[in-house]
């Protein structure tokens, strides 16, 4: 139908224009990075800069005092170690601190939506506030404001019995000694084998009831059998480890582990804030989903219950998780501002003390952005594959 | 006073409560200053077809809705097949279970198929086992005459066809009252008559119904009362041919002319 009879001169066919800017952005681009690499890598060379994963293998000369994962050796040590460390650290505090800020801002977010006039008035306050002062004030003001301050000198140490004991150096708990490694391996298994073992449950349920009608409380069951079951595997597993219990010493604290006030001061302050932000996309998500659903879903006899597991919150979760997890970025991205109260996760000691001492800035900065850009792009992929998955189909 | 204006018309059946489907006491409805309804007295007996009409604000949709309690009354008693309406949680459930309700703007549930649509209740309130629920749908999709659309999402269906789901959804759960808050109003007038035919044939199989609608002509062929509310009131009900023929109330008068005029 579309011949054309006239025919286009090629500066003014779309396509041909198109293909054109686009090979000649491409050039461009391409000298440009060319241009940069080659002159860095002569400046390097010219100034006697080694580059090169070379002093990866190299003994670190520096002390890591907060390491739960992996044990540290002042000497022994290299600078993988460290890089490990800083990436483990940056991971724990951002899991605690996205859990924490999960539980807390689905609860914040839907008390401002609470009838309750007090109640909604106390959310917008803690929103508004958390929301609108800069994170690192935030994480400073709990740091050296709130937790050191008002902790006690550990001679003086706040203690739950002889198990744990809080001061101004950190939080002080038991810490577990494996005495079989097959006992320990055992209870691994234990609590592989319900998590399938929830997962088959699930299944059965599901099918149960499509066959008779009948709902099973698979819930309940689950969350017994996570708690009964690895405790009964300790036991059947002749009590595979034994806790190693803190005790104060001269000055200080010896055996257990210990968790840093840095790690308390960031945790807090990167769960409070985030969890405001969090608050509004679970409040604008329960807002999305309008009444006449709830009035649809009563009017057919569902309850309270049933109407927000069925109808509710599979609607308002589609609205609420693509901006939660961008959180959950912008948390473990944030969590680097713990430069300010020396948390060692990884910013702090890979691209501040590493780089430092070893003056590599090209590859250290280099191997830190590509830690983030990992997390990111790896969350974006996850969101871009719900986001697909949960989309309203419509025409 | 309005108990006496809507008596001395009417032919509001004087008989044995308990045969009643539907009995409103004296109700009285307020939304903060607002009085919404005033001293409302209904009696249904099963099997009727009610259309109530009127201006907009004047309380008929929140008289409906008081009726599975998607509204609350502030006085007065509600009796919904033998049950009455209290804060009782028990209650409200049975009533609803009973009571089916088609609205305005569908409320279908948009993450959910057609089919899944119609089966939500009847797996999770009645217990059916899948296979049979799925049945009964398919059933009551073949009465309103789509149940090729079954495996499609909302989304994806015209008003009109929409309106008919909702209206198999209602029926899965086998009510015994069916209420329709202007069921038509937000279609466009070709679907229209796809989802009054379908109400008609509900009508003529028996079902009990109350109706808000300005399709008088859907009064006129189904109804066996006619009620118009204004400011709150049940101000005149009759018989479809003597409301429409001979008005009591200025009111009404005033507001027959305005909706019949064009």
């Amino acid at each position: 139908m579309a011949e054309h009879h006239t025919k286009i001169p090629w500066h003014r066919n779309p396509k041909v224009r198109s293909i054109f800017f686009q090979v000649a952005l491409l050039a461009a681009t391409v000298w440009v990075a060319a241009t940069i690499l080659g002159n860095t890598v002569e400046n390097l060379e010219e100034r006697g800069i080694r580059t090169g994963l070379g002093f990866m293998g190299g003994a670190a000369p520096f002390n890591v005092g907060f390491s739960p994962f992996i044990e540290y050796k002042l000497g022994e040590s290299t600078y993988t170690d460290v890089f490990i460390i800083g990436v483990l650290n940056t991971m724990l505090v951002s899991v605690l601190g996205i859990v924490a800020a999960t539980v807390l801002g689905f609860f914040i977010g839907v008390l401002r939506l609470s009838p309750n006039w007090l109640m909604a008035k106390i959310a917008s306050a803690y929103i508004e506030i958390f929301r609108n002062v800069p994170l690192l004030l935030q994480i400073m003001f709990w740091n050296f404001a709130v937790f050191l301050p008002i902790l006690p000198a550990p001679r003086q140490s706040w203690g739950l019995g002889a198990t744990a004991f809080l001061n101004n150096r950190g939080l002080y708990l038991p810490s577990p000694i494996v005495e079989s490694a097959a006992g320990v391996w055992l209870m691994v298994a234990a609590i592989a084998a319900t998590i399938v073992g929830i997962i088959i449950l699930r299944r059965w349920a599901h099918r149960r009831q499509n066959r008779t009608g009948q709902p099973f409380p698979v819930l309940r069951v689950a969350l017994a059998a996570v708690v009964v079951v690895p405790v009964l595997a300790y036991f059947a597993g002749g009590q595979p480890f034994t806790l190693d219990f803190p005790f104060l010493d001269t000055f200080n604290f010896e055996g257990g582990m210990r968790i840093p006030t840095p790690l308390f001061a960031l945790w807090f302050a990167l769960t409070t804030y985030t969890a405001s932000f969090i608050a509004e996309a679970v409040r604008g998500g329960i807002l999305s989903v309008s009444h006449g659903q709830t009035e649809a879903a009563y009017a057919l006899g569902l309850n309270r219950k049933r109407t927000l597991d069925l109808v509710i919150i599979p609607q308002a979760m589609r609205v609420i998780i693509p901006p939660t997890i961008s959180q959950y970025l912008n948390l473990t991205k944030n969590s680097s501002l713990a430069v300010a109260i020396a948390y060692e996760e990884l910013v702090n000691l890979w691209a501040g003390i590493a780089l430092n001492q070893t003056g590599q800035a090209l590859i250290i900065i280099a191997m830190t952005i590509a830690v983030y850009e990992t997390l990111s792009l790896g969350t974006s992929a996850f969101l871009n594959w719900y986001n697909a998955r949960r989309q309203l189909v419509e025409r | 006073m309005t108990t006496l204006r809507a008596d001395a018309v009417n032919q509001a059946p004087n008989q044995d409560p308990r045969s009643l489907i539907i009995e409103m006491k004296q109700v009285n409805k307020w939304f903060g200053e607002f009085h919404a309804l005033k001293d409302i007295d209904l009696s249904v007996e099963p099997g009727e077809r009610i259309v109530i009409c009127g201006p907009s604000g004047s309380g008929k949709s929140t008289m409906i809705r008081c009726i599975n309690r998607l509204e609350e009354h502030q006085k007065g008693d509600i009796i919904v097949d033998g049950i009455e309406l209290t804060a009782d949680v028990k209650h409200i459930d049975n009533v609803r279970r009973e009571v089916g309700m088609v609205f305005q703007h569908f409320n279908l549930f948009p993450h959910l198929t057609v089919m899944e649509n119609c089966t939500l209740a009847l797996i999770w309130v009645r217990r059916m086992p899948k296979k049979d629920a799925e049945e009964a749908a398919m059933k009551y999709l073949e009465r309103v005459k789509i149940p090729e659309q079954a495996q499609k999402y909302p989304g994806q269906l015209s008003g009109g066809q929409q309106q008919r789901v909702a209206i198999a959804r209602s029926l899965c759960m086998n009510p015994k009252v069916m209420l329709f808050d202007e069921p038509t109003s937000a279609l466009d007038p070709e679907m229209i008559k796809e989802v009054l035919d379908v109400m008609i044939e509900l009508a003529e199989e028996g079902m009990t119904m109350l109706c808000v609608t300005h399709e008088m002509g859907f009064a006129k062929t189904v109804a066996n009362r006619v009620m118009f509310m204004d400011g709150g009131e049940i101000v005149e009900q009759n018989k479809p041919d003597e409301f429409f023929t001979n008005p009591q109330y200025d009111r009404t008068k005033l507001f027959l002319s305005q909706i019949l005029q064009h």
